[in-house]
């Protein structure tokens, strides 16, 4: 790249650096002739600017308020060679069916950011520039990042390979439930739940994101009791089980001491909150990967910022980061259950989590092509108002490598906790048998179910209880590109 | 009790037919069957006894059921278990593994419980099976 000193005549620089105030695309941010570099950081926004503000203007403020910029000319840029720090907003298209939102590109040159940081990372990407006046919204709908960044993150500890390795599960999606009531058990009746369903047929048991040490059950009570279940379980099957201890805390001292305490115990696995913030995340994944722990991220708190279309964060990104950042498990949707979920916006954030390499697919809101660069899977969870009788819609939407759980579709069985996992269990086993002998599940999936149930009470009883409960409301999440057919 | 190791074991067990169905399948991914034996089924016994090397060159679901078949005459109360394993860069694991031979009697795993500090609780699992010397335990 050429310096800015090689590019102006002085009376140019003279200009550009008299005091006072210029608009950012003329301060250097908006530069449309800019190729990006294949080591360029870049980033996709969503931009809806204040009336009269021209796009252009808009995209090279967002450039600029998440790079060098500040509101006025300073001198003291030119003690830098400020035409590499500055980010360069390099194209400006509308969107689609959106008339007053703008895509945005940004590109970032590499030594912007610290490496392995997604809190250095996040603090310039997100940081001021989305409080900014001249823009009425402002969304951050994706970002590539170059190998040589990817490769200073240490990734998932465990990763999917590894995961199923260590479990001795493959061929199918892992089953899961989250213990229910969330709040109020006592530890040992909530390990008495870990336990049926353990037994019953799941792989892993879960905490939820808010049981973490309150008065009905204090974090130590509920790690031993859980540790119990888990070893009957595993005891009466012959499978390894696992329950997901939150560790979850106050402070980092907290969150060490209790995954600690899990690791002492045999716990094959630890959960985290999404509320912990980065750093904390990064210090947790640099603790499971040092003792052999698999990591499972419940996304507590996303919702306030990527469900809206207009501002906040796609949860594409935050899947990248968090790739990056390494956790083993993140809850990423599951099309068909109680929870946002476009179809397609769903299959983009797996995409992400669990492929090698993403090409440019805008019909998911991928946009960029992303090299993983060998950086280890994530194994994405589903869960949330899901049941035995969506089994076929399940594997088709979501694939094999995905935690399925079944919470309420478990405890809340006719029969009981284990018959509600048995049930899982069997539709998820006939299901896959199916697939493999090349039945099209998607249409006969009903079908295979009601066979499979002829020889499964609890599926029986599962499917007469549950098996034509829908949630079928519009996403808000939606792609902004749709195919459409092309003349042959 | 049942052990429900494998991909399969929660279904009843799969008749030869739908044994053949899954392993056309694991060959048209192009993955490569092995199969593997034990009368230790420990949930973390990983390296059970290997029925001879992983077939990497038979593309053939009923040379592949020969296999079975010899493996089952062998070794008829065994825990035998069919792996497909797939070289793809990125995955380089197994993809699918499925029992197709058990014992007659699974007596299953005793749970042991060493009360250790506070209350904390050391367990470990022990198959009854191993009670006796390899090889005799299920006959």
């Amino acid at each position: 790249m050429a310096r800015a000193n090689d590019r102006m005549a002085t009376t140019e620089m003279a200009d550009r650096y008299r005091a006072g105030v210029l608009k950012y695309a003329q301060m250097g941010y908006w530069r449309p002739d800019y190729e990006p570099a294949d080591s360029d950081i870049l980033a996709l926004f969503r931009i809806t600017p204040q009336d009269g503000v021209d796009p252009e203007e808009a995209a090279a403020a967002v450039a600029g308020e998440s790079s060098t910029a500040t509101w006025t000319v300073v001198w003291t840029d030119r003690l830098t060679a400020a035409d590499t720090y500055r980010a360069k907003a390099y194209k400006v298209e509308p969107v689609p069916g959106s008339p007053d939102q703008y895509f945005a590109y940004v590109a970032y040159d590499l030594d912007l950011f610290e490496p392995g940081s997604i809190a250095n990372l996040t603090a310039s990407i997100i940081g001021n520039v989305f409080g900014f006046k001249p823009l009425k919204a402002l969304r951050l709908e994706d970002m590539r990042f170059p190998a040589a960044y990817v490769k200073t993150f240490d990734g998932p500890p465990t990763g999917i390979v590894v995961e199923r390795e260590r479990l001795d599960k493959f061929g199918r999606p892992l089953l899961g439930a989250t213990t229910k009531p969330k709040l109020g058990l006592s530890g040992r009746n909530y390990g008495r739940v870990v336990y049926e369903a353990l037994r019953g047929g799941l792989d892993f048991t879960k905490d939820d994101e808010n049981i973490n040490s309150q008065p009905f059950m204090h974090w130590r009570d509920r790690f031993l009791f859980c540790m119990e279940a888990v070893n009957r379980a595993a005891a009466a099957t012959g499978e390894v089980k696992g329950h997901y201890l939150n560790v979850t805390g106050a402070t980092m001292e907290d969150m060490y001491e209790r995954a600690e305490f899990a690791k002492e115990l045999g716990s094959v696995i630890v959960m985290i909150d999404l509320v912990i913030g980065y750093t904390a995340i990064q210090s947790m994944s640099k603790w499971a990967r040092r003792n052999d722990m698999i990591l499972h991220l419940h996304r507590a708190g996303h919702g306030t910022y990527t469900r809206q279309k207009a501002h906040g964060v796609s949860f594409r990104v935050i899947s990248k980061w968090m790739r990056l950042a390494g956790v083993d498990h993140i809850h990423a949707g599951t099309v068909v259950g109680k929870l946002e979920g476009d179809p397609n916006m769903v299959q983009g954030f797996y995409n992400i989590l669990r492929e090698p390499h993403n090409a440019v697919d805008l019909q998911r809101g991928l946009h960029f092509d992303q090299d993983w660069a060998g950086l280890r899977k994530v194994m994405p969870v589903a869960s949330g108002g899901i049941h035995a009788g969506q089994m076929h819609q399940l594997l088709t939407y979501l694939g094999e490598d995905v935690v399925l759980q079944f919470g309420g579709g478990t405890i809340g069985h006719p029969m009981g906790i284990q018959a509600g996992a048995t049930a899982n269990r069997v539709a998820l086993e006939a299901m896959v048998l199916a697939r493999n002998e090349g039945r099209d599940i998607w249409n006969e999936g009903p079908d295979i179910l009601a066979a499979a149930a002829r020889d499964c009470l609890p599926l029986r009883a599962a499917l007469d209880t549950w098996g034509e409960v829908t949630f079928d409301y519009t996403s808000t999440d939606t792609p902004d590109f749709v195919p459409t057919s092309t003349p042959a | 009790m049942r052990i429900t190791q494998g991909t399969f074991s929660f279904l009843p067990d799969l008749t030869d037919d739908q044994i053949r169905a899954q392993i056309e399948y694991c060959l048209g991914q192009g993955w490569a069957i092995s199969l593997e034996y034990t009368d230790d089924p420990h949930p973390r016994n990983t390296y059970w006894e290997m029925f001879g090397m992983p077939m990497f060159d038979l593309r053939d679901a009923a040379g592949v059921m020969t296999e079975v078949q010899a493996a089952r005459g062998t070794f008829p109360d065994h825990y035998i278990k069919l792996n497909a394993f797939d070289s793809t860069h990125g995955f380089e694991t197994i993809r699918l593994s499925f029992i197709v031979n058990r014992p007659l009697h699974e007596p299953g795993f005793a749970l042991g419980r060493e009360e250790a500090a506070g209350r904390t609780i050391r367990y470990t699992i022990r198959p009854y099976a191993t009670d006796r010397p390899e090889g005799g335990r299920y006959s």
